[in-house]
This record gives structure tokens, sequence and C-alpha cells, in this order.
């Protein structure tokens, strides 16, 4: 049985349907990106599984129980991170930590929270003083403090530095690894091709694709390259036999797969053009994205 | 640790650690006790103007704890989805309320201890008082304030929650009988003020422990009615986003 399932979700903010009949699952032992852009319903989905947010029709189980009527005895066992916010601005680090592993009375001891997080150093500072990215791993502690068996991340990277993104997506890993259900919503695409196991995509309220990554890019290999702006396209794409689009700044993408590489660079060759940048295999996830919905993030 | 326990430490913390806070609920009410009973400018009508001034500034004192420190902590929090995240946790909203109001009633009693110490000092010897009637004003007054600060701050912005707290806390105070006599305000204003929840407290107070009013009957049911209304009307406006 899945830790989480939407069945049929909708979601109204008066004449706004912010969630148009969604149901996807979420599996316990694995990060599940929720993925879109703004706007796109990811939110308002995710609260409707915190029990936070009612939903106008449809269902949703989180580890076997109903969020809205059993909210109290599922709040014991997910850990929530918010977009942004959370926490007072005055609020010292090392007492919401404390306060967070009291609350969920799991044994969580929280100078080790914060140290699992990099924030040891920083105990004593309030909240208003924490950077973006400190912030960030902060409301990524409280949710730990719960030892979640199903965690609901909420752009869980956003405006942290490369250091600090490396470090939420090995505690991201390892809490899937541990047998978690990890839900992560973002709209950075980056992120969710590094550390997602399953991913679910979200359009204007409803679901485009569904799946893993291998499922999404299959089918869809690409050779990128880059090469001067003036390249005579029509002329490489008979030669090749291939569609080439031009991406802009140099650089062009062919609808074709690694076979044709040799094919590629012979030709660049014979006409004396640079070549820089070459990369062939399955489509980035920003590309499935761009394919599924036609425009970008 | 239990959960109560944990979200009231966090509460007092919170207070302790605010200067506005600590300004607004105990610095005020010392500075204006201590100066205008020192300093007999204003028309009390009393022989020693700490007579008329201690329980006024008690009750002001109880306004300040109920009613705008919690107002303003409780907006600027929902502001901050603090709510929000503590919504998602075991803890629940009747612990969450409790604690809360657990934290005013400390916040009182901090008040009280520090207030009637420098009132005696300043020569106040109430005649007869009736702490018990005092204690029962406080609770039911803290009750009032408490709605109407849950009120506005269930509702408004945060910043634009500070600024309605702050300009009712002034409001309250000139006309709620605390620091001015009623009797010195114009007829009809002198009525309306006697029907706020801070006239209503203070006349309570003021009665309880001077025995020098005789309007309690009805400061009491004034006073009642706010601290029925004003929580009952917080429960139904209160928005925790």
């Amino acid at each position: 049985m899945p830790a989480v399932e939407v069945d049929d979700l909708v979601v109204r903010y008066g004449d706004l349907v912010a969630v148009d009949h969604v149901s996807f699952c979420a599996e316990a032992g694995a990060v599940t990106a929720v993925l879109g852009p703004n706007g796109a319903g990811k939110t308002s989905t995710i609260e409707v599984c915190e029990g936070y947010r009612s939903a106008t029709s449809g269902s949703t189980t989180v580890l076997g129980m109903n969020p809205q009527t059993e909210q109290t005895k599922l709040s014991k066992r997910m850990g929530v991170m918010l977009q942004e916010g959370g926490v007072s601005l005055g609020a010292r680090v090392g007492d919401i930590a404390r306060l967070y592993c009291d609350l969920y009375g799991k044994g969580v001891n929280p100078s080790a929270l914060l140290e699992s997080v990099g924030l040891d150093e920083r105990i004593r500072s309030s909240y208003r003083r924490l950077s973006g990215g400190e912030k960030q791993r902060l409301s990524l502690a409280l949710a730990l403090a719960a030892r979640p068996d199903v965690a609901f991340l909420d752009e869980p990277t956003s405006g942290v530095d490369i250091t600090g993104r490396q470090l939420i997506r090995g505690i991201v890993r390892e809490l899937a690894d541990q047998g978690c259900a990890v839900v992560l919503a973002t709209h950075e695409l980056d992120e969710a091709e590094r550390v997602a196991d399953h991913v679910v995509i979200f359009d204007r309220g409803r679901i485009i694709a569904d799946g893993t990554l291998d499922d999404l890019r299959s089918g869809h290999d690409e050779i990128r390259f880059r090469t001067s702006p003036t390249l005579a396209l029509a002329e490489l794409s008979t030669a090749l036999g291939l569609p080439v689009r031009a991406l802009g700044d140099g650089e062009f993408v062919i609808d074709g797969d690694a076979q044709h590489v040799g094919a590629l660079t012979t030709w660049l060759a014979q006409h004396n053009e640079p070549l820089a940048d070459l990369r062939a295999g399955r489509q980035r996830l920003e590309d499935v994205f761009l394919r599924l919905t036609g425009g970008a993030l | 640790m239990s959960m109560l326990k944990a979200q009231l430490r966090a509460e007092l913390q919170a207070t302790m650690r605010n200067s506005e806070q600590l300004l607004l609920t105990l610095g005020i009410p010392v500075m204006l006790l201590v100066f205008f009973s020192l300093v007999d400018i204003l028309p009390t009508g009393t022989t020693d103007p700490i007579d008329f001034l201690a329980p006024g500034v008690l009750a002001l004192a109880v306004m300040s704890a109920a009613m705008v420190s919690l107002g303003i902590g409780t907006g600027f929090e929902r502001s901050y989805k603090v709510l929000k995240r503590l919504g998602t946790t075991p803890l629940g909203r009747g612990r969450l309320i409790v604690a809360k109001i657990l934290s005013v009633v400390m916040v009182e009693l901090v008040q009280f201890a520090v207030l009637i110490p420098v009132a005696y000092a300043l020569g106040w010897r109430p005649a007869s008082p009736q702490w018990l009637g005092a204690l029962a004003g406080v609770v039911v007054g803290t009750m009032a304030f408490a709605g109407i600060g849950l009120c506005l701050a269930g509702r408004l912005r945060g910043e634009i929650n500070l600024a309605a707290q702050n300009g009712l806390y002034l409001v309250l105070l000139l006309l709620g009988g605390m620091v001015i006599p009623f009797s010195k305000l114009p007829g009809g204003l002198s009525s309306v003020a006697k029907a706020l929840p801070s006239g209503a407290l203070s006349q309570v107070l003021r009665n309880a422990l001077t025995q020098s009013d005789s309007a309690s009957t009805s400061a009491w049911l004034i006073l009642a009615g706010w601290a029925v209304v004003a929580p009952a009307a917080a429960t139904r406006l209160f928005r925790w986003e």
C-alpha cells in the first residue's frame, strides 16, 4: 500500500480551481518529486495531504489515515517543511529545535539535530540573523525532529547555496533510504532530477506526467552542442536525416540518439564549424517538462 | 517534557526576549504609576493620586498583557506562518491556546508582583481591599481583552495588526478611567467610556480595592459581556493563516 494516495482530488478557492481531479501515489522508501511552476497546485495538494487544508472533493490517504479526520494521529509520524517562514523572527535556533524535539517526543537530541544540518554553531542565533539557506536547513531540521514515516518538503532547496543543496540532498536521500516516504514539491527541475525516484508533474492544477525519471525521459534521446550561431541548420538536418533546432546563443539540439554523434562531428569538421559542450543521451527533466507543457518553469 | 510545557516555555521565552512587549507590559504601567503618583497633575479627585492610579494601572497591566502583547505576538506568528507550522505538529490547537492563556496569566502575575509593591512603596494603603473580587475581575478582564486582541490578530496583517493594537491601547487607556477619571470626560463620552472593557475593568478593580465606586454591578455586567462576546467573536473570526 502506498504511503500517500491522492485520488481524484479537487481544491477550489471560490471560483478558482487550484487542483483539478488529481491522482497520484508516493511510496515508502522513495523520493517523490511534485514538480510544476508556481500556482500549479503543488502546495495546495500537499497541504491537503498534511491535513492543513480541506479538499473540495476526492480522497487522500496518508499512512493509511485520513489527514482531515486523523490529523493529530498522523502529525506524530509526519515531518513538514513549509515553503518559507514557520518560525518567529526573534526565536533562537537552539530554542526552536528544542521545542520541536519536545513536541514530537521522539527522543531526538536538539544539538545533534542541528549538527546534522550544519547549524550547530548557530545555536544561539536568532532566526532573523540566519541566511536564506540556513533558514531552509533549520526548517528541514524541524521536520526531521519528527523522525517521520512521511515527510512533505515544500521547496527545500529554494535560496540555498551549492554546499547547502548537497547537504539537503544527502539528508533527503538518507530519509528515503530509512524507509520514509518523501514528497518533495519543487519548481527546480535540476534538484528533482538529482534526488527523485518518482516524478509527478503539475501544470495548471492538473497532472500532466507521472512516473520514474526513466519513464519520462525514455524515447526522447537528444544531442546538444554549441557551435557558431550562423550554423547552416537545414544543411545539417539534411545530412543527418534528423530534425535540428536552434536554442539560441549558439546552442543547438538534434532529436536523435548518441549513434549520430560521429556524423555530427564529421560534418562540423568538414564545414570548419567549432564544437563545444557536446552532450548526447536522454533528455533532461527540463526538456521533458518543456515538451509536455510547451512552456518554461 | 510535555507538549504543553514545551509550548508554554516557548511562549514565555518569546515574551521575555521581546523588549517592546516588556516595555508595554511592565515598563509603561510602572512609569505611569510612579510618574503620576509623584507629579500630581492628574485630576484624580483623590487626596493622594496613588489611591486612584493603583487600581487603574493594574487594569492597564491586564489590558497590556492580555490584549496588546498577546494580540501583537499572535498576529506576527500568524503572518510568519508559525501557527501554520505548529498546526502540523502533535501540539494541536487546544494546547496552543492553553499555553498562550497560561503565558498571559504568568505575565500578569509578574506584573502584579512588581506593580503592587511599587504602589505600596508610593504610599498606597487600600482600605479593606477585596483581593478575591479583584482577582475575579482580572480573570474576567483577561478573557475580554484576550478576545479583542485575538479578533484583530486573527484577521489583520502583522504590521496593520500592530498599529491597530497600539492605537486601540491608547484609546482604551485614555478613555478607560485608568489614569483620567470618567468625571473629567465630556458627558456623552463618559457614558461610552464606561461601556468600554477598560472602563469596566478599572471600575471593577477600583471598587474591589478601594470601595470608592458605586457602579460595581453595571461594570461587572459590562465586563462579563465583553468576556463572552469578544472570545466568541475571536473564535469565529480567527484565521490561522
